[in-house]
């Protein structure tokens, strides 16, 4: 009698956590669906032309996410022509450089700057590295780069420029460490084939580490470049929140994200709250679609790294 | 192929070997300055009333975030209570039942989507379905958001954790007639705790400094959190508010608050590093 009560149970168990998996898909398609459900008002009355306006003025009742998704795209790719780059040299040393101890505890230090809350960089870069930004780091780049666009306008400190770099120092632990992970993976017999013919650490690096790998740190970029573009609060702290482009990466911009967190408890009319679920539909689909860019480039490349070996 | 001077290899290599260590100290010194920089401005403002008493009006000294520290955590806990179960049958699931199935494959990449989902969109989501239905922002929603947010992230990390556990464990069980779910729940379960433990403690790590989905969720109260169904002071949502305000005393609270998050956040981290980082040397 007893063992068929517990019989009895096992489907139950399977059916009762299969429920928590599904609930995942189910909340995925539900985030989409209210999304679009609460954007409806927006859509309907901009259409298309709302991605492309930069008009952005509650008082009209006139909405364009052109500025928001144009701060969005900047200063993602400000943060990743830091980041990138950056990651790389960091991974080489922690992999091929660093002794085992002090590559763990730089590699952990690293690690860290991942688990410190996104608010956090907003308070140090706005009480503490925006204004180091406007006294040093913007003069001297205006001084060297007469007559760029890009660097010009008063040094004020926040702008799109000061948004990329805190966005690049927040993605550049998610990086490093898939690209360690990758570099750590060439089998060492490659490399000390390499170094047996005479190459120098640079020479294995270029040469069979990095072309070994490249697949892999391109997956890792992909994964930085989703961070990074819905990152809120540090942005918002920083950005300067203006509903203009400008070609100057000193001048205030705003974010999809920043303009969510700044503008969503205000938003007092159906239209204005539609315009803005309609920004957060926008970025959801980018962040999606970028996920399953990744996840196909990650599966290729680990399909692709089994069948060589 | 052309030939290049030894000289001049040595030298590009040694150039790039203190360029990527350069790199590398740049990191840290980063973290080091972001980490002085709360410590040293929260310091500050950390005292006994910063501890027990609320926030006072601008203009006037002393005053603390009490209300704010309760609320976190209470709207942590609340998520770690809806999220976490339903983390941890999904987990079971793909590891126990799911394994390679097409089914399983549709969950796990529901749960790298969600992961990857900006956590203010989060925010919007449950905006409309909790806030604007019953017309008032809650506790109870942010501590939804937060579950939501923590929910793929259990998921995973348990899967990982129960497949790490050796099959002959499982099938040793069976074969002594145990049920699957006692199986499961006894003796999988049991070896692997610590993983499981250290995915929980890192989930909560991860929504402990989350600002974005409680904005217009929990969004912040001056007053004791009373119920989950009002409005409720937190300690992120008030780094946000005060730092943007003009007064000195609020920016002041901010920076203690800035501190004791992200104390405790790096604390729990570290410490959840160091489990598994001791597990695996044993």
């Amino acid at each position: 009698m007893l063992r068929r009560t517990h019989l009895s149970l096992d489907p139950a168990f399977r059916w009762l956590t299969l429920t928590g998996g599904l609930f995942v898909l189910a909340l995925i398609i539900a985030i989409f669906l209210t999304l679009v459900e609460g954007s409806l008002p927006a859509l309907k009355e901009f259409g298309f032309s709302f991605l492309f306006s930069q008009n952005w003025n509650p008082v009209t009742e006139q909405y364009g996410a052109l500025s928001s998704i144009y701060g969005t795209l900047a200063s993602t790719f400000i943060a990743m022509l830091i980041a990138v780059p950056l990651s790389l040299v960091i991974a080489l040393f922690l992999v091929e450089l660093a002794p085992p101890q002090v590559s763990r505890i730089v590699g952990g230090a690293i690690e860290l700057l991942a688990a410190i809350p996104s608010i956090i960089y907003g308070m140090w870069g706005l009480f503490v590295f925006a204004p180091f930004m406007a006294d040093h780091f913007q003069p001297l780049l205006a001084g060297m780069t007469p007559g760029l666009p890009f660097f010009t306008g008063p040094p004020m400190g926040i702008g799109l420029l000061s948004a990329g770099i805190i966005l690049a120092l927040m993605i550049l632990p998610f990086i490093t460490s898939v690209t360690r992970d990758v570099f750590a993976m060439v089998p060492a017999v490659v490399k000390e084939s390499a170094y047996g013919m005479g190459s120098t650490t640079w020479e294995v690096m270029r040469k069979v580490t990095l072309p070994y790998g490249i697949q892999g740190v391109v997956g890792a970029c992909f994964l930085g470049l989703g961070r990074a573009i819905g990152e809120t609060m540090a942005v918002t702290f920083v950005i300067g929140n203006r509903h203009e482009i400008s070609a100057s990466l000193f001048s205030a911009a705003n974010s999809i994200a920043s303009t969510l967190a700044n503008e969503f408890t205000e938003a007092d009319s159906d239209l204005y709250l539609a315009a803005l679920v309609e920004l957060g539909l926008v970025l959801f689909g980018v962040s999606v679609l970028l996920q399953i860019a990744a996840q196909w480039w990650l599966r290729r490349t680990a399909k692709r790294m089994g069948a060589s070996r | 192929m052309k030939t290049r001077s030894l000289t001049l290899r040595r030298n590009t290599d040694r150039l790039v070997s203190l360029i990527s260590a350069t790199a590398a100290l740049f990191g840290i010194a980063m973290l080091a300055w972001i980490l002085g920089t709360v410590i040293l401005k929260g310091i500050d403002a950390i005292n006994w009333e910063f501890f027990t008493e609320l926030p006072a009006p601008p203009g006037m000294a002393g005053g603390g975030l009490a209300n704010a520290i309760v609320g976190t955590l209470g709207i942590t806990a609340m998520a770690v209570l809806l999220g976490v179960p339903v983390g941890l049958a999904a987990g079971v699931w793909l590891a126990e039942f799911g394994q390679q199935s097409k089914r399983a494959e549709a969950i796990r990449f529901a749960c790298n989507l969600l992961m990857g989902t900006p956590s203010i969109i989060i925010g919007i989501f449950v905006y409309i379905l909790l806030v604007l239905t019953t017309g008032s922002f809650s506790g109870f929603a942010g501590a939804v958001a937060l579950a939501i947010i923590m929910l793929p992230v259990v998921a995973r990390t348990t899967e990982d954790m129960l497949i790490l556990v050796p099959g002959a464990l499982r099938e040793a069980a069976l074969a002594l007639g145990v049920p699957r779910w006692k199986t499961t729940l006894d003796i999988v379960f049991r070896a692997a705790s610590t993983g499981l433990l250290t995915g929980i403690l890192l989930a909560i790590a991860r929504v402990g400094g989350e600002t974005a989905p409680l904005l217009f969720t929990a969004l912040n109260s001056p007053y004791w959190p009373e119920s989950p169904n009002a409005p409720t002071a937190n300690l992120t949502v008030t780094i946000f508010n005060y730092a943007m305000s003009p007064y000195d005393d609020w920016q002041t609270l901010a920076w203690g608050a800035s501190l004791l998050i992200t104390v405790s956040i790096l604390g729990t981290t570290i410490f959840t590093r160091g489990i598994l980082w001791y597990r695996s040397k044993s």
